[in-house]
């Protein structure tokens, strides 16, 4: 069975710490290091209770310190609660901390608004400097957190909560796009693991259709693989991205500002309505019922190769465009 | 019916839905329940027939994790049906994790710690004659936007402000004094500038007396001792017991303390 990615990132972490005295665990009373042996580096475990602000603000000091702190809250706390401090003390100071941020998109579920993080990409790709990545599954979560021990800058990594299967997409490098499925009719870029899983089913059920579709992982949100994008958009006829963040500002804005820039296409951008979630349910359900599916993307897909117009989703969406 | 046994009732409602699929949180909503039980069986000035009265009383859940409470407390005041409690999490339902103001007598949307507070100041300076409380947990207490909300409150003199802490004690992992120490909190509330009331918020002659009007100028917090989980011995006091999925066998167990409790406190 398969961890959970935020379980894989801490035993890697645990594993890491022991191997660098520089590295550092800064915990929010998240519960996810509860009875964890850290052996000889425990005192480099530090939970700095439920204070975010205080967090970024120490990590950011540790880091210009030469230490390498990983800091641990949810998605929403570290993007919104915590901005100023991640804007300020760590982007504009241009300090290597690891943000890893669990409970990323829908992922927590019938706990609410309150908890659900569907603007942090588009808030973290704004911030100079900041490398941002959303991996697929628990292997890809465990890459990214070792790669990003290279990378000068910070970093921010988005996980979920649940354990979710593996993608199959073989070794992650940051800022490679992985193309999961080869086709050349449509192309669908995706980040983060419903995403793709959403998009492989599609590609199944789209190939019943006698559509061929190219699933492409975006797991670097930034920096975007551009070249890869341009390759992509350059062999179909039309592009769907998907993602579990609100359509505005997140991975479909940044590859349709870089379609618009240097070969404009034909773009659906799959993701949740501009709206908070109004019912409760788990992670799936709300996924399915804000169209973030595989039937959404079927849909969007079979429509857009028969030149119909469609919007973002089939949920009205009036300020966002119409292709 | 009895305070003790509203609170009765209103723990059974939160036990039963932390046997919901997804779980609830089921220690700090049980430690919250004195107190939201004297505050609207016996305090706030609400109306359940016109949830949004003009001259209401205002109840801010600053500590949104405790909505099981809240939603089992308004359901026996009479704001929603208690038929609806068995909707908790559920596909398609109302009730989330956390309050939302789709919710008859939620004021505000809460679950991020730390913004009661402010928003109580917000409601107190623009209603002088209306009361307006805010319940906090103590490891909410954490969150550095609390203490300015704090100061701003004794600043503008907001006496119609009553701030409530539901001190358990712990929070998600630990000790709220073995994560980040709060004491001594009656000092600290007091060098704020506002008058301190330590009470059992498990007694509700106690909490009632404690929730009377305050001094002039001044606001005031009630620092309610309370325990996580009460009511269930097997969980009380334990970190544990902050978030809970209980199987069919923990649920009727839970249930069966309940009972056997309020048989004890009725013969």
């Amino acid at each position: 069975m398969t961890p959970p990615a935020r379980v894989a990132y801490r035993d890697l972490l645990i594993q890491l710490m022991a191997c660098d005295d520089r590295i550092y665990c800064l915990d929010t009373d998240t519960g996810l290091f509860t009875g964890t042996d850290f052996g000889a580096a425990a005192g480099r475990y530090v939970n700095l209770g439920i204070a975010e602000h205080n967090l970024m603000g120490t990590a950011a000091g540790l880091a210009a310190s030469g230490k390498i702190p990983f800091v641990n809250t949810m998605a929403t706390f570290a993007t919104t609660r915590a901005l100023e401090a991640v804007k300020l003390d760590i982007a504009y100071a241009g300090l290597p901390v690891r943000i890893v941020a669990t409970h990323g998109g829908l992922a927590a579920g019938h706990l609410g608004p309150t908890h659900h993080s569907l603007e942090d990409l588009a808030i973290m790709r704004a911030l100079p400097g900041f490398t941002v990545v959303v991996p697929a599954d628990a292997e890809a979560a465990r890459e990214a957190v070792a790669q990003s021990l290279e990378v000068p800058g910070p970093v921010y990594i988005r996980l979920g909560r649940s354990a979710t299967p593996p993608i199959g997409a073989g070794p992650t490098t940051l800022g490679q796009a992985q193309r999961l499925r080869s086709g050349g009719d449509i192309a669908i870029f995706t980040c983060g693991p419903h995403p793709a899983l959403a998009a492989l089913r599609a590609g199944d059920q789209l190939a019943r259709h006698g559509v061929e579709a190219a699933v492409i992982n975006m797991h670097t949100v930034k920096p975007l693989d551009t070249a890869a994008v341009l390759a992509e958009a350059g062999r179909v006829r039309a592009l769907i991205t998907v993602e579990e963040h609100w359509r505005c500002g997140g991975l479909g804005g940044l590859i349709a500002e870089t379609l618009c820039e240097h070969a404009p296409a034909r773009l659906v951008r799959i993701g949740m309505p501009e709206t908070f979630a109004q019912v409760a349910g788990d992670q799936s359900y709300l996924l399915d019922y804000y169209g973030i599916s595989e039937q959404e993307i079927t849909t969007a897909a079979l429509t857009l190769l028969s030149d119909g117009t469609i919007t973002g989703g089939t949920r009205d969406d009036p300020d966002l465009s119409r292709v | 019916m009895s305070p003790v046994a509203i609170a009765d009732r209103v723990r059974e409602h939160i036990v039963d839905m932390c046997a919901s699929p997804d779980g609830g949180h089921l220690g700090g909503s049980l430690s919250l329940v004195e107190i939201l039980t004297t505050l609207y069986f016996e305090v706030l000035r609400v109306d359940p027939r016109d949830p949004a009265a003009a001259d209401r009383d205002i109840l801010i859940l600053s500590k949104g994790h405790g909505a099981l409470a809240l939603y089992a407390v308004l359901a026996e005041r009479g704001f929603i049906g208690v038929s609806e409690l068995r909707t908790f999490g559920q596909p398609g339902g109302r009730l989330m994790g956390h309050p939302t103001r789709a919710v008859p007598g939620v004021e505000m949307p809460t679950g991020a710690l730390g913004h009661g507070l402010a928003l109580g100041n917000g409601f107190a300076l623009a209603n002088r004659g209306r009361r307006c409380f805010v319940v906090l947990g103590d490891g909410e207490l954490q969150e550095g936007s609390v203490w300015e909300a704090a100061m701003g409150a004794a600043s503008l003199g907001l006496d119609n402000l009553t701030a409530v802490v539901d001190r358990n004690g712990l929070q998600l992992g630990s000790p709220t004094e073995a994560t980040v120490s709060l004491e001594p909190l009656a000092d600290r509330w007091r060098a704020f500038g506002w008058t301190v009331r330590e009470v059992d918020g498990h007694d509700p002659a106690a909490l009632a007396e404690a929730f009377r009007p305050v001094e002039p100028g001044r606001p005031a917090v009630v620092l309610a001792t309370t325990v996580k989980g009460h009511g269930l011995p097997f969980l009380q006091g334990r970190p544990e017991s902050h978030f809970a999925k209980l199987s069919e066998r923990q649920h009727a167990r839970a249930r069966a303390v309940l009972r056997a409790r309020q048989a004890r406190s009725a013969s």
